[in-house]
């Protein structure tokens, strides 16, 4: 897999190249490793405008993400990774950028995969290509208890969106325009990888997994431990519930 | 038959609150679309207090044998509907302050270009 990705550098991908693409980067308190996240971005793919969402850090993450050359947006409070990601995608509509990716700021996602979520957008097979860890066996080895949770997790949204999601908690993602302009308008919240599955379906965008390997997190810690992975399962189960039968705005491009 | 008694507080109890309601919104402290909800509340506690017939008919027809247990229930379901309104007001809320802050994030991200590096150093 590692060596599709560096045989089919995104940078040489006509396709892609010829597009206008931006890096979506949220980041809470990740000065340890934004700087790394940004400048590897930059060597995969020195086309990508880089934004870095800071959601309320109280380190310096802005600042050291600034010094690698990423242009920062910085909310004036915390409001959580969803409306940090959503900012990202207004960015990226109001800039009338063709092609966003959404890359964690703690250094858990492979820049240097990009190449293989973008292939699908490139060859408009998809409009949203989701990295995900368990299509093929990688070196993730998550804990029991959240191997268990995610599976689950996998299953509901599966069956809500009528299609086979392996990895529902991937924040590892690439949208074209289409997708850009649904989610500035329209993003999740609560659990917001999860529920963006459901978003995208309902707006029937073209949803591809394609296979990735993660990395440990370098600094920080996941946002789910063990301990909780039961009662997050029961609390996105009911919000991907009621999210099946929200409203959502028709929004496409004016 | 309600009790005398429970009648003429209960009437009491719904003036005060009309009254109290009255003001804020004459000093501008509670908006009008916030307060109709409680002012809604108060007239028909007013009304069942005073309408002492009525309040008979009520519990008789919904099976409740003590009628001022039926001016409770009432009382207690308009409460909660002030509740779920706040609910969906503070909701409502929330997601306008979400859209401000992502705004100001933009905005200020965007004045930052000029200026090369600045503000947060300092």
């Amino acid at each position: 897999m590692r060596a599709v990705a560096e045989t089919l550098p995104a940078a040489h991908d006509d396709r892609i190249v010829a597009v206008r693409r931006v890096a979506i980067v949220p980041a809470l308190n990740e000065a340890q490793t934004i700087a790394g996240v940004v400048e590897e971005i930059r060597a995969v793919d020195p086309g990508f405008e880089i934004l870095v969402i800071d959601d309320g850090s109280t380190d310096d993450t802005p600042g050291q993400a600034r010094g690698a050359g990423a242009l920062v947006a910085r909310l004036p409070y915390n409001v959580g990774i969803g409306g940090a990601v959503q900012t990202g995608y207004q960015y990226a509509q109001d800039h009338g950028f063709q092609v966003a990716v959404q890359i964690d700021g703690d250094g858990q996602h492979d820049p240097a995969e990009l190449a293989l979520l973008l292939e699908p957008i490139a060859a408009d097979r998809a409009d949203m290509v989701v990295g995900s860890r368990f299509l093929e066996a990688g070196d993730y080895r998550p804990s029991f208890a959240r191997k268990l949770g995610i599976r689950l997790l996998a299953r509901v949204v599966s069956l809500l969106v009528r299609q086979r999601i392996t990895d529902p908690t991937s924040g590892f993602r690439a949208v074209n325009r289409r997708g850009i302009v649904l989610f500035a308008a329209e993003y999740p919240h609560d659990y917001p990888e999860a529920e963006a599955n459901v978003v995208a379906y309902r707006r029937r965008l073209r949803v591809v997994e394609v296979p990735v390997v993660m990395r440990e997190r370098s600094a920080g810690r996941s946002s789910i431990t063990a301990a909780r992975s039961f009662y997050y399962m029961v609390k996105v189960s009911l919000a991907l519930f009621i999210s099946v039968f929200r409203r959502y705005p028709v929004v496409e491009e004016r | 038959m309600t009790p005398f008694r429970v009648s003429v507080f209960a009437a009491i109890g719904a003036i005060l609150l009309l009254g109290v309601i009255f003001e804020l919104i004459r000093s501008r402290r509670l908006q009008e679309r916030y307060a109709l909800l409680w002012l809604v509340t108060g007239l028909v506690l007013l009304v069942l207090a005073v309408w002492r017939n009525g309040l008979s008919l009520f519990s008789k027809t919904v099976g409740i044998a003590y009628p001022p247990s039926a001016l409770f229930l009432v009382v207690g379901l308009f409460v909660l509907v002030v509740l779920l309104h706040y609910s969906t007001v503070i909701s409502e809320l929330a997601e306008r302050n979400l859209m401000l802050a992502q705004r100001i994030a933009l905005l200020e991200q965007k004045l930052g270009e000029d200026e090369p590096r600045g503000r947060d150093s300092a």
